[in-house]
């Protein structure tokens, strides 16, 4: 088969996958998306070829307006629009998980400074701060007391963009040190990793440790459930145990898993080929069928 | 084969080293500055400055 495979960058885990599909004696077309331009009609001649594509674009701004062109044209790619347009914005990503009743943290959205200083006062302090797009860890702000709110409200309605402007306020959860990183494919996990940290925040980005975890029933469930929530696809499911039970505070589309790659014993990219393999045989199997 | 091949550090002009299997839109760190560079072409491996990091890159 012939696998786009959409980038700005290519990093250890594009690498990896490169690698793999080239392995099994796959074609693979690398496509720069700084490079192309997008018809309303036409594919551009760098997807002639391909049998899907794999959106591993970093800007969100990217993979989102790609995806949908690529839909318009009739060439499948992973993730879908759909699950990007869901996974690349908080404040629909804990919606999606809510409607779909998958425990998950306490949020509220407002679009002022004085509405979102009345959401900080309910919450009371800490309570968390994030941007409702970007990723990394980055930007996000613990709020420890009033004076600080207020600094960084300001900050944000002053400084920022639009999107600074949609104040996305959370509960600050206990976590033990730890959250838990799933990669699941259509709400299956392939391998689970817990990320811990000195730090509130565990991002991997942010240097936590990574170490294979293995998952009770109730996270496959919760996995399972929280990737239809999204329209499933190649996710990153980041769950945090609450003692009693695990709470879903994020699904990501375009997962990175070289830390998980090292952390556990799965061929992680191995196991990303055999569902493209298998989703390629698909879309071919439904062509034929309407053919 | 060799396990490594050579190019030039567009900031410092220095040589440096890089997997033989690198390819186009790979990052890599400059040994003398940290800074991240961008594989653009493979014959001859040339590098160039990457982009800076956008605020809606990640995941």
């Amino acid at each position: 088969m012939n696998i786009g495979l959409l980038y700005s960058r290519i990093r250890r885990d594009e690498k990896l996958l490169l690698n793999k599909l080239r392995d099994r004696g796959h074609e693979v077309t690398k496509i720069d998306v700084r490079k192309e331009q997008f018809d309303l009609s036409e594919p551009p001649a760098a997807f002639d070829d391909v049998d899907i594509v794999v959106d591993r674009c970093l800007a969100t701004s990217r993979s989102l307006y790609i995806t949908r062109f690529l839909q318009s044209y009739g060439i499948p790619v992973v993730n879908s629009h759909e699950t990007a347009d869901i996974c690349a914005d908080k404040a629909k990503n804990s919606l999606a998980l809510a409607d779909a009743g998958v425990p998950t943290p306490n949020t509220k959205v407002a679009f002022t400074v004085d509405s979102a200083m009345d959401i900080v006062e309910e919450f009371g302090y800490p309570c968390v701060l994030k941007p409702v797009v970007g990723s990394w860890g980055r930007l996000m702000a613990k709020i420890d007391s009033e004076a600080a709110a207020e600094a960084i409200l300001e900050h944000k309605a002053t400084l920022g963009n639009y999107e600074h402007k949609v104040f996305y306020i959370q509960e600050f959860v206990e976590k033990p040190g730890r959250d838990i990183r799933v990669l699941a494919i259509d709400g299956e996990p392939i391998a689970a990793m817990t990320r811990s940290s000195d730090h509130w925040l565990t991002n991997a980005a942010k240097g936590a440790d990574a170490e294979a975890f293995e998952l009770d029933a109730r996270a496959k469930e919760l996995v399972q459930q929280a990737s239809d929530a999204v329209g499933g696809g190649l996710l990153g499911i980041d769950l945090m145990e609450t003692g009693t039970d695990y709470t879903v505070h994020e699904v990501n589309h375009t997962v990175e898993f070289k830390a998980l790659n090292e952390a556990v014993d799965v061929d992680v990219p191995a196991t990303v080929v055999d569902w493209l393999e298998s989703k390629v045989e698909g879309e071919k199997t439904l062509a034929e069928a309407s053919a | 084969m060799s396990d490594t091949i050579t190019a030039e550090d567009p900031l410092t002009g220095e040589e440096i080293e890089l997997p033989s299997d690198v390819e186009v839109g790979e990052i890599i760190d400059s040994p003398a500055t940290g800074t991240e560079l961008e594989v653009v072409a493979l014959d001859p491996v040339t590098l160039e400055e990457a982009p800076e990091l956008e605020e809606d890159w990640g995941e």
